[in-house]
């Protein structure tokens, strides 16, 4: 359980309270947008490709619209001369994006034509009946073999299978590589997978030719969505209005959602009816945003006799499938930490980003950091075991120290605060670890596989995005704002207006808490919505782990500048100076005299009605907005590419004990603790399940979870019973120990939570299955490790024993 | 494709239905009695998003037609608290120990942990984990919701603390 942090006194904030969510949920009165029925509303289907790589010849619509009830059957052909092409992050004029396949598939599942009709059911009939005469081609499906010459080009026209490539280097890599006495070098492995929610992607828009308005509803969770529609549907951004009000079941990063809302935006203007789109789940797993980050690292570290790392060499390969969208700029993030919270004092990096005839890659919780994490542990492992070191000393030595923050890494991030020490020392005493590694002894003195996982990973929270830049100049990006609206009614109720969906965070309840505490109202009385998008004020999307840090500052600010307003107020009407006036639970008194004063809802009827009271020059009314740049962001890269990337930074230090049955391979978990800090909790309850399920997550990635291809680019996992997720069972009781130390970068101490635990379970699984198997010489750093690349392993080392 | 009028008993009221044979008992719920309570995450089987009581045992929505459900009581998430507006202990208990992030698995894990405190009042916690077994989260991990309905089960013995 956790342990109640040493916090100043706060009234709400850190404190055990019920969220403001979860009870419409309970209830089962959510409002996701399956749920939205509009009248007249039309249904989707689509046809998918089977063919990884084809030329399409010719499609014979004709029995399918014959179907009674089928309206219309759009093919690539139509959309692509009607609308733009699709957003991607790279500089990429050549490749070519819509919703639909033209001319071409590019990979198994691809969507080559929609049909519109009266109910789903009908819609999927019809579809069954188009012909597609295809010319089936040899596909691009290794990754590395992208870079050789010769390869099936995806993109014929972009000349090239590989979309991105460059090596930047911060610090002196090759003095420091000179000087060190030892190098190791490895290759890490992850693995296609990603979170499929359980919520697949849907969509419903409506078109209004009289008001010139673009309803949308989606359960989406994506950066300038609105402005990727009016971008594509080639219409002014004020035409586009999104629902931020849908709740998103379940997103972590990959409810993008752009080319199915294009899809259905584009039949709604042309016939007028409203029309929805709510993907299966093969549409889901095989043709919509659902693949994440599948990566090759080759390291090279180089340290010293005392394993103190001085320096690394980090080439990352990462596969995006066919379409890139904003997939590439994964390999971006990571910069933002990329040697950890190690003090390594000079980094190379190459990054490569290839195009493939598969699915496409989409953002993924913690955008490409989790698997570089997994990377450099797996590095710092090695050179515990390289030296005979102990791996908990080697990061001890490692670690940046409490009293060197903030610490500035070679490519320029900030480390705001930290005593990772002091965590990765509570993560041992929790865990118990003499007795656990006791255990673990006494598990594989009974003859059994067992091993205990040791990972320390950051979580770099409220992301800038300037990394964009360093991916396509042309994006000269330096924040990602975020904003609130605050209002005071006149009878004293209080509303906040954010202006983005939600997936799951609990930004109902985050706003609620921070606005109560700063005005020392009770949050249950606090109305949170989530404005329209024509309502709004601007916005960037709850991504990056970044809402409590900027929307979160946001509120405080906004609720700092209410108070202030009706401390005036009370002044002007008391008669006395503003700094004479005290305000304490909802009442302002003259200090000193504690009969002279105004209780809250007497200010709020003043600033409403009675402008006679008012001091002049102030404005009616009590409201206040932020729009709140992301701390400490605001400037390009300097001539070194060195930029401070994110504001925050957490910490995570994992402790799993498993065992391993030798004749299959399952992995069991038998115990898992994590000790992290987020800096000040809003809300204890939210960060122990985004920790929780982020471990759960974190747990999938490194033994289950992968979307598999055949060597030919056939897609083999486009179900739940293919592509595993773990249930309760696979998942073990977890132990959650929350430290804080208060970020200065923000308005009450907070840092990001929202990827949580998953940003350090893969590698620390990953440790725990290779402490088990060293014994028997097994070293397995590809994820995941699921029981049958055990099983093959423990079977190829007894045949090498025998 | 052939439709009939059929008359389901959900949440303890007869209503009727004009449906396809084929049409799923969980799209009738949703899409035609307008009981959007119950999820469809999967429409194979495997996530138990659409988990209905029927008859008071747990089942998956989706994978049954709803003509097949004349003739039995069907409880939804809808229909698990006594009067409109009110929690049963066990949504409660989910509200206590935020059993939930984005809520859309929610309405299924209530089925499944109603239908374990009725067999079972006092279960643990591997008890718990086999119940919820065939119902998929990606948000929490698990641990609050079995903390949820371990402490409706402490509640009704009057041993919570």
């Amino acid at each position: 359980m956790s342990t109640a942090p040493a916090l100043p006194n706060y009234r709400y904030v850190s404190r055990k309270r019920r969220t403001k969510e979860d009870r419409r949920f309970i209830t089962g009165r959510g409002k996701y947008v399956a749920d939205v029925d509009v009248p007249g509303m039309k249904h989707i289907a689509v046809l998918a490709s089977p063919h990884p790589r084809a030329n399409i010849l010719d499609i014979d619509i004709d029995a399918a619209m014959a179907v009674p009830g089928v309206h219309y059957v759009l093919t690539g052909e139509e959309i692509a001369l009607e609308t733009n092409s699709l957003f991607h992050g790279l500089d990429l004029p050549n490749v070519k994006w819509y919703p639909l396949a033209v001319n071409m598939t590019r990979y198994a599942g691809e969507w080559v034509a929609a049909v519109v009709a009266d109910s789903r059911y009908v819609a999927e009939d019809a579809a069954e009946l188009i012909q597609v005469d295809y010319e089936a081609l040899p596909a691009a499906v290794d990754s590395e073999k992208m870079l050789e010459d010769g390869q099936p080009l995806v993109h014929p026209d972009h000349g090239s299978n590989v979309l991105f490539q460059n090596t930047w280097t911060w610090g002196p890599v090759e003095q420091d590589f000179g000087e060190t006495p030892h190098k190791i070098s490895y290759r890490a492995r992850w693995g296609r997978s990603s979170t499929v929610p359980i919520e697949t992607f849907g969509v419903v828009a409506k078109w209004d030719g009289i008001t010139d308005i673009l309803d949308v509803w989606a359960s989406i969770q994506m950066p300038q969505y609105q402005d990727q529609i009016a971008n594509a549907m080639r219409m002014p951004m004020n035409n586009v209005r999104v629902h931020n009000d849908v709740d998103v079941g379940g997103s972590y990063g990959v409810k993008r959602g752009i080319k199915h809302t294009v899809l259905v935006s584009y039949l709604t203007k042309k016939f007028g009816f409203p029309v929805r789109f709510i993907e299966d789940r093969l549409d889901n797993m095989s043709g919509g945003d659902a693949h994440g980050p599948d990566r090759i690292f080759d390291v090279t570290m180089a340290f010293d006799n005392d394993g103190v790392i001085k320096s690394l060499k980090m080439r990352a390969l990462d596969d995006v499938g066919a379409y890139p969208g904003r997939a590439p700029l994964q390999l971006g993030k990571p910069i933002t930490a990329l040697c950890g919270p190690y003090r390594v004092n000079s980094i190379e990096y190459e990054a490569i980003s290839v195009t493939s005839n598969k699915t496409g890659q989409v953002p993924v919780r913690g955008f490409g950091q989790s698997p570089t994490n997994f990377a450099i542990e797996c590095g710092v492992e090695r050179v515990a075991k390289f030296l005979g070191l102990d791996r908990i000393e080697v990061r001890s030595r490692n670690l940046v120290r409490k009293e060197e923050f903030p610490w500035k890494i070679p490519p320029g991030s900030l480390y705001d605060s930290g005593d990772f020490h002091a965590v990765l020392e509570s993560a041992l005493e929790t865990s118990n670890w003499d007795k656990l590694v006791e255990r673990r002894d006494a598990l594989r003195a009974e003859g059994k596989l067992a091993g205990i996982g040791l990972a320390t990973c950051l979580e770099p929270g409220g992301g800038n995005n300037i990394f964009e830049y360093l991916f396509n100049p042309k994006l000269q990006i330096t924040t990602f704002v975020e904003s609130i609206l605050i209002k005071v009614e006149p009878t004293g109720a209080i509303t906040a207006v954010m202006c983005t969906t939600s997936s799951g965070q609990g930004h109902e309840t985050m706003v609620s808490t921070i606005a109560g505490e700063e005005l020392e109202r009770d949050p249950d009385t606090i109305r949170v919505l989530h404005g329209d998008s024509l309502e709004a004020l601007p916005t960037r999307s709850p991504v990056a782990s970044r809402m409590t840090i900027v929307l979160g500052t946001a509120t405080s600010n906004a609720a700092r500048e209410i108070k202030q307003k009706m401390i005036a107020i009370a002044a002007h009407d008391l008669g006395v100076e503003k700094d004479q006036i005290e305000y304490s639970d909802g009442e302002f008194n003259v200090r000193g005299s504690p009969s002279r004063k105004l209780d809250w809802g007497e200010i709020c009827h003043i600033a409403h009605k009675q402008f006679h009271r008012m001091p002049l020059g102030h404005e009616l009314g009590l409201q206040a907005y932020s729009v709140q740049q992301v701390p400490g962001a605001g400037s390009l890269p300097n001539e070194k590419n060195e930029v401070s990337l994110y504001p925050c930074f957490s910490f995570q230090a994992h402790v799993p004990l498993i065992e391993i049955d030798s004749a299959t391979g399952k992995v069991k978990i038998l115990e898992y603790y994590i000790a992290h800090d987020c800096g000040t909790p809003i809300n204890p309850d939210i960060v122990r399940g985004m920790i929780i399920g982020g471990v759960a997550h974190g747990v999938g990635a490194a033994l289950y979870e992968k979307f598999e291809y055949d060597p030919t680019g056939q897609l083999l996992a486009g179900s739940f019973v293919d592509y595993l997720l773990p249930s309760a069972h696979e998942i073990p009781p977890v132990t959650d120990i929350e430290h804080c130390t208060p970020s200065p970068m923000t308005s009450l101490g907070q840092k990001g939570s929202g990827e949580g635990g998953y940003l350090g379970a893969p590698a620390a699984v990953a440790s725990a299955v290779n402490d088990a198997l060293a014994p028997r010489g097994i070293e397995i750093n590809e994820l995941p490790i699921r029981a049958r690349d055990i099983e093959e392993a423990l079977h190829q080392s007894n045949l090498n024993r025998n | 494709m052939k439709e009939l009028q059929i008359t389901l008993s959900v949440n303890g009221e007869y209503k009727q239905a004009h449906v396809s044979t084929r049409m799923t008992l969980v799209d009738c719920l949703r899409d035609v009695l307008r009981l959007t309570g119950t999820h469809v995450g999967c429409e194979h089987g495997v996530c138990g998003a659409c988990s209905i009581l029927l008859d008071g045992e747990p089942v998956r929505s989706c994978l049954m037609f709803a003509v097949q459900a004349e003739g039995h009581q069907i409880t939804t998430v809808e229909g698990l608290a006594t009067k409109d507006g009110e929690l049963s202990d066990l949504q409660d208990s989910f509200w206590e120990c935020h059993a939930m992030q984005c809520g859309y698995c929610t309405p299924g894990m209530l089925i499944a942990g109603h239908a374990l405190l009725e067999d079972n009042p006092e279960p643990d916690d591997e008890e718990v984990r086999e119940a919820i077994s065939g119902n998929l989260c990606r948000c929490t991990g698990y641990q609050q919701i079995i903390e949820a309905v371990k402490l409706t089960a402490k509640r009704r013995s009057g041993t919570a603390a």
